[in-house]
Order: C-alpha cells, then structure tokens, then sequence
C-alpha cells in the first residue's frame, strides 16, 4: 500500500473525517497556501533537479519550517530520491509528506499525546509563555472542554502584572462557568498559585489550571519568577504540575524555538498549544521544535471563541497540510 | 537559542581565502550562501532575500569584495549597507494635524501589543512633545481589553474614553472624538481590537472608522518575533487601510527581528518606534541601521553605548570606542565595563547588546546571574596586571594559577580567553563599519 492511501486509510478506520473537517476548515488558509505551492512547484517542474529543490526549500521556509529542519529534510530527500532513483516529480510528493511526519514522529511513536490527568485526583496544569501569545483565551477554552467532560475545574489568576489581565481571566472564567482565584493585580504569583492550590483542594476540584503573565524568555529574573512558581506548585502536591503547557503563536517565526527551549529549562514544558492556526501563519516551526526538543503539540487554537481548541493531532495537521495534494491524488 | 551571526558563518568561507589569498567566485558563492542561511534564520521573508542576495551578489562578484584584502568583512559591509538602505533612515515624528486633534489610529493582529503602544505613545507625546493625549477603547471583543486600557490611563493618569462593550467601535470612535474637542484633547489614540488580516468584517470595520475619523496616522503594530507571515499581515493591513507607519513591539526579546525588513520591504512605510519593554516609558524611536546589525547577528553596540552614555562620561565612552577599534581592548576595560553595566539596569538586556556576548557561555543572555559573573570577576582579578593587558602571555602554568586563584578550571579559564578574544574581533568589526561610512548614517551619539 502506497504511503498515501495508508494515511487515508487511517482517517477513514478511525473515524476521524470530523477531526479532520474541523482542520481543513480552520486551516484552509494555511492549506491553500502551502500545499498549493507544493503542487504549483510540482505543476512547474517536471525534473527533479536543484532548482526544483531550491524551491521546495522555500516552500517549506516560507511555513516556517526551522531553518536548519528544512535543510536536513532537503539533504534527506535528495537522498531518497537518489536511492529510489526518482527523476519524476510527481513521485516526489510522497516521500515529501513522508519525510516530513517522519520528522513530527520520529521512528516510532505515532499516537496523539493527550494532556496528562490524574484519575481521581487534582491535577495541576500550568501554562507558560511570551507576551499575548493566547494563554489566558486558551486556558479559557481548555476549562471549557474539561468542564464540558464533566470535571470540577478551577482557575488561578497568576497573572498579576498586565493591566486588565485577571479580569480577563474572570470573564473566561465565567463564560466557561469555573471559579477563578485571585489576589490584587500586582501581588506575588506563586502567592496566587498557592491559594488557587488550596482552593482546588478543599472543593476536591479535578483540574487546576494556572495562568501566568506572559515574559520574554531572555529575562533571566521572570524566569526565575516561573521556576519558582512551579516549585511551589511541586511542593503542595507531590506529582504536579502534571502538565506544563507552553503556549506558541503560530505567527511566530524562528524564536519559537528559542522560546521552547528557555521555557523548558525553567519549567520542564510537556506540552505546546499552537494558537492562532486560524489565520495565515502556518507554525511550521512546531516540526523542528518537536524533532530538536521532542516537545509535543497537545493543542492548537483556531479562533477566538471558547469552542476554538482542538486536541493535536498530527495526523490531521498534516492532512490539513496536505489535503489538496492526497484528493487530487485520489481523482 | 543564540543562532549563529553572519561574521560567525563567514568564519571558515573567511579562512579558506585567507590560505589562498585570492577570491574566486566560488568563494563568493559560498559567502552569499552563508548570508541568505543567515537571513532566513533571522526570519527575513524569502522573497525579500532573494531580492537582496541577488543584489549582493551583484557588488561581492565586483571589485568592492574580490580585491579586497578582507573579503569577509567586506561582505558583511556590503551586506549591512543593503539592508540599512532597504530599511531608510529614522523617522520617529508623529504627525500634526492642522486642526487639533491630530488622530492615531493602532491597528494590528491579536496579541501584538496594541494596547500597551496606546500606552506608551500617549506617555511620549506627553513627555516629549506636552501633549494631552485622550485614550480610546475600541476594542469591544477581547475581554477586559478595555479594562487594560483603563488602567493604562489610570497609571498614567490621562483619561479614556469607553462605552463598554455593547457598544459599536465605529460608534465610540465617533463620540471620542467629540469628546476629545470638547475638553480640548490635542491628540486622539485610538486602540482596536486584534484581528486577523484575513478577517474580512474585521478588516471593513477598520476602514470605517478610518472613514469616520480620518486619522493622521495610522500605525500598524507587529511583533518582533513574526516570522514568514509578517509579509502577509502587513501587505493585507497596508492595502486595505494605507497604514503611515509601524510599531514593532517585543524587541526586548531575544529575536533577530528580520520581520522589520518584511515589512518595511513590502510595504514600504517607515518603522517609526520599537517597544523596548513592558514598562509605559520603554518606546523608542526605531534605528534602523541597529536593527541591520541585530538581524545579522553582530550584536547592538550603539543601542549599548548610547545606554551606557548615562553612566559614562563622555571622555571614557570615547576611549572605549578607541579601544574597541584598535583591539587594544583589555581585561581591565572588560572588568570596569562589567562594573559599569550593573549599574545601568537589568543585566540581560545589556549583555544581550554586547557582540560576541552570546557566544560567551558564562554570559550567555539566558543564563546572567551574579553568580557566574563573579566567575568571569574573579579569573579576571586573578589575573596579573601585564595578562588583563596581554591575554597573549597566557602559558599553561599560567592559566593554571589563574584557575586556581578563582577557584574555577583551566577550561573555564580558557574559555573566557577565546571569548575575550572572539568578542574584540567583533568590536573592530562593528566598529570599523561605522567609521567607514561618511556622510548620513549613524555616528556614535558622543561624537
Ligand atoms: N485568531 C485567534 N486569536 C487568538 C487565538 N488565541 C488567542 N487569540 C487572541 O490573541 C490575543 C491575546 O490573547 P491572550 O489570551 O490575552 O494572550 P496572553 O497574553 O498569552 O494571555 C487575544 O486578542 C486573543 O483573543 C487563536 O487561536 N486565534
Ligand atoms: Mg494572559
């Protein structure tokens, strides 16, 4: 079975046609785009030769692909297409797409990461991230769908610093229907934290989700202010933060990486949500985030709206990616 | 992630000829490869590279690279003199209306900063230019966005103007700027709500209370961090309301901020002011020829120089441009700087101006605190004054006892060394390209 009708095939088995359609909406800009440049390129080119592949590597950087991702995917595809002796183009699409879930996925693993809750237990989730990336609206969201599911949510209004944050907070609060803790604006987050700790305890609430103020990885004393925070969490329930969710926007070029990476060592993220997917940016750089760090996306964002997250799945992103290309292939 | 500058890629293409002693075009290729990685990383649109490796590659083949004596430097000049010509000279006024009010308009994606450049250009007209300034919050959507405004204005006590949320944007514009004539406002800043270029009801809304209030100026805010799409948003904004500048916001971070040439590539308006910060007093005017040097990764030593004017005199700060140039830049200048620069403010944003400070492992931007800063202190002071002179006298046995009198390692002792010595290398560099350039274009602020 070729590699494309597999992919299909697993859509089709898993019933996941929904998921998908939810993608190709939310990403039909970010599709037309970019898999329409791919088969432009394809339309174009008959040979494979350098300047085909000078053109796929923009292409691929245009999506934001990491720089360096992009040049190693061109050196192993040049490979393959020698190995496999190609000099059609058109062939040349699969071991694209190929290549590029090989990077998402590695060798092995090819599951959707779910967020990591405890069973009958409170589980903390804290969300990281630079300035006006879509925490607050996310965590909004994610409290929507796990009270959707049936969990006693509660939220803590760790931002204390941006003007206006933790009414902001307050009103997702609200429109998701779960408390929100809170101090004065500009009292100490992990003062925050601690008390949105005690709260969830003692209203034996399943999931605590914290926001923080948003900070750019380089300031060395914010970041402080986080490892801290996280340490306090760690201390009040053994386990926690059960997940440590980094926020991306999707518009973000190459720092991305960079953002994940200082993020990391602060508080050892174990998940990414890619927000902001709705528009024309296509978060490319999540490929080379995962394949350098091995942090998986658990959620993107795509829209404004409390139902506008969707749980990560690769397969569907890159279906949404590719979708142009796998229904003409099918004709 | 520190990614490498252009004057780190060139390094090896730069040994190669140095052996041979003669440019070939294949050298030169390989140079302009190097410069388009360089480019692309610092997220420069790819369209907007092409354009400008072919132009590159046009004057490197030329005589002004190939019979030079330094090649590499020469490209990098050539290079930097590209992208400061694309990226125009600095243009920070804010415009006058004839007929008070002048009107801003700030209009943007999601999450850019609008609301806090509403701040911050309200607190520089004030300061700057005695304004009063009458903050309005059309930003109906995003909860407790007017809130923020609000407390915007209470911090910097200047009223805003607001009809909650109920009400329509082009609605609220309208009575602001009633308002604004009543109590004789001299300027009007309008905050919108983010959205995306692509929204096309969004987008109509704009153009209507553009219609509405005709403003003076309409500013465009894009984060620093944009990568590829930056061209998209901002064609998308300047097509559909002919926007008069840009603010880029975020440049405190740790990004190259290639999306500054993207922009002003495609859209040809001018960047007239950089978000250093969160604070209401971090705006400044956009340098362009600093933001060349910071996409290309050789650090912003005017940007520190210029901070560092405060806090040195004039006759120091021009001993140490001197120094800087003629390499005879030494471990005590390294030292009492060090000293200096804790006390011009939070260490990270100046280390993060220093070139070749990225490189430094013990300094790198992420990682400053005072305790491995003590470090570099003390194998400095353990240092004899003839080796803080003449790093070149540096032995084993040396070295040795210089680890040992500041209880670190040989390694640590020789790491420090090659920084050092990589980070003069990039003074004289940044240093000598300033000087080279007559007439227009930037002098350092003493001189
Ligand atoms: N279009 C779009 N906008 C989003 C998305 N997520 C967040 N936003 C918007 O981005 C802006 C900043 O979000 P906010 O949650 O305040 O960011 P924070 O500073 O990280 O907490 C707000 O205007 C949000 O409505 C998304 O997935 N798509
Ligand atoms: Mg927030």
């Amino acid at each position: 079975m070729g590699f494309m009708e597999k992919f299909k095939n697993t859509f089709k088995q898993n019933d996941r046609e929904d998921v998908s359609a939810k993608y190709k909406e939310g990403m039909k800009k970010t599709r037309n785009s970019f898999s329409g440049k791919i088969n432009d390129l394809i339309a174009r080119y008959r040979k494979v030769d350098e300047d085909f592949f000078e053109e796929l590597e923009e292409v691929l950087i245009s999506a934001d692909v990491g720089v360096m991702t992009v040049m190693d995917l061109i050196d192993e595809l040049k490979m393959e297409v020698k190995r496999r002796n190609i000099k059609d183009s058109s062939e040349v699409k699969d071991v694209i797409s190929e290549q590029l879930v090989e990077i998402y996925y590695g060798e092995d693993n090819e599951e959707i990461e779910e967020i990591n809750l405890q069973e009958n237990d409170l589980s903390i989730i804290l969300v990281v991230g630079v300035n006006g990336v879509g925490k607050t609206t996310s965590i909004g969201k994610l409290a929507h769908q796990l009270k959707q599911q049936g969990k006693n949510v509660v939220l803590a209004a760790g931002d204390t610093f941006r003007a206006g944050a933790i009414e902001q907070l307050e009103v997702w609060g609200e429109r998701a229907g779960v408390d929100v803790i809170k101090q004065n604006a500009g009292s100490d987050p992990a003062a925050v934290i601690f008390d949105g700790i005690k709260a969830a305890k003692s209203r034996n609430a399943d999931v605590l989700i914290c926001d923080t103020a948003g900070r750019l990885q380089n300031k060395v004393n914010l970041m402080n202010e986080l490892a801290k925070v996280k340490r306090v969490i760690e201390r009040e329930v053994p386990g926690a933060p059960h997940e440590v969710l980094l926020v991306l926007d999707a518009t973000t070029g190459q720092n991305a990486l960079s953002q994940a990476k200082t993020f990391s060592e602060a508080t050892d993220v174990s998940g990414i949500v890619l927000t902001k997917l709705d528009g024309t940016a296509k978060g490319g750089i999540v490929l080379a985030i995962r394949h350098e760090l091995n942090i998986p996306v658990k959620y993107v964002g795509l829209g404004e709206q409390i139902e506008d997250l969707q749980k990560f799945d690769a397969n569907a992103f890159v279906y949404g990616l590719f979708a142009d290309m796998l229904e003409e292939q099918a004709e | 992630m520190a990614f490498e500058g252009l004057a780190d890629r060139l390094q090896d293409t730069i040994k190669k000829i140095t052996g041979k002693g003669k440019v070939s075009e294949q050298d030169v290729k390989e140079m302009t490869r190097e410069v388009r990685l360089a480019l692309l990383e610092a997220d420069v649109n790819f369209k907007v590279v092409k354009d400008l490796i072919k132009r590159i590659k046009e004057r490197a083949v030329g005589q002004e690279v190939m019979e030079s004596l330094t090649p590499g430097q020469q490209v990098i000049k050539v290079v930097k003199e590209e992208l400061t010509e694309l990226m125009g000279g600095v243009q920070s006024k804010i415009a006058v209306a004839d007929r008070s009010p002048t009107v801003i308009m700030m209009v943007g994606l999601q999450g850019a900063g609008k609301t806090t450049t509403t701040g911050k250009l309200a607190n520089h007209l004030r300061k700057k230019h005695n304004r009063s300034p009458l903050l309005v919050a059309c930003d109906v959507y995003r909860p407790a966005a007017i809130k923020q405004l609000e407390t915007l204005g209470e911090q910097l006590s200047m009223p805003v103007f607001s009809m909650g949320t109920e009400a329509n944007p082009v609605d609220i514009a309208q009575k602001a700027m009633e308002q604004a004539k009543e109590e004789h406002n001299d300027y009007v800043i309008i905050d919108t709500a983010g959205r995306l270029h692509v929204d096309s009801d969004l987008m109509e809304e704009l153009e209507q209370i553009k219609a509405t209030v005709k403003p003076d100026e309409i500013f465009l805010v894009v984060d620093a961090m944009t990568g590829q799409d930056a061209v998209n948003v901002a064609e998308s904004f300047n097509e559909q309301l002919d926007i008069s500048g840009v603010v880029l916001t975020k440049l405190d971070g740790d990004t190259r901020g290639g999306a500054a040439l993207s922009i002003k590539a495609v859209t040809d308006k001018p960047i007239k002011f950089a978000g250093m910060g969160e604070k209401l007093d971090q705006l400044e005017p956009f340098h362009p020829e600093r933001m060349a040097s910071r996409i290309l990764g050789m650090g912003d030593v005017l940007s520190l120089i210029e901070k560092a004017q405060t806090n040195v005199d004039e006759k120091q700060a021009k001993e140490l441009e001197e120094k800087m140039r003629t390499m005879s830049f030494t471990f005590d200048d390294f030292l009492e700087q060090m000293g200096q620069v804790k006390n011009m403010g939070p260490l990270e944003d100046l280390m993060a101006m220093i070139p070749g400070a990225n490189k430094m492992k013990g300094l790198k931007n992420a990682q400053i605190d005072e305790k491995q800063l003590s470090h570099v202190e003390a194998i400095i002071q353990s240092m004899t004054k003839q080796e803080r002179k003449d790093p070149s006298l540096m032995n084993a046995s040396r070295k040795k006892r210089i680890a040992k009198g500041s209880g670190t390692s040989v390694s640590q002792v020789n790491r420090l060394l090659k920084q050092f010595d990589e980070m003069k290398k990039m003074m004289k560099q940044m240093t000598n390209m300033q000087k080279g350039k007559k007439g227009k274009g930037m002098k350092f602020p003493f001189m």
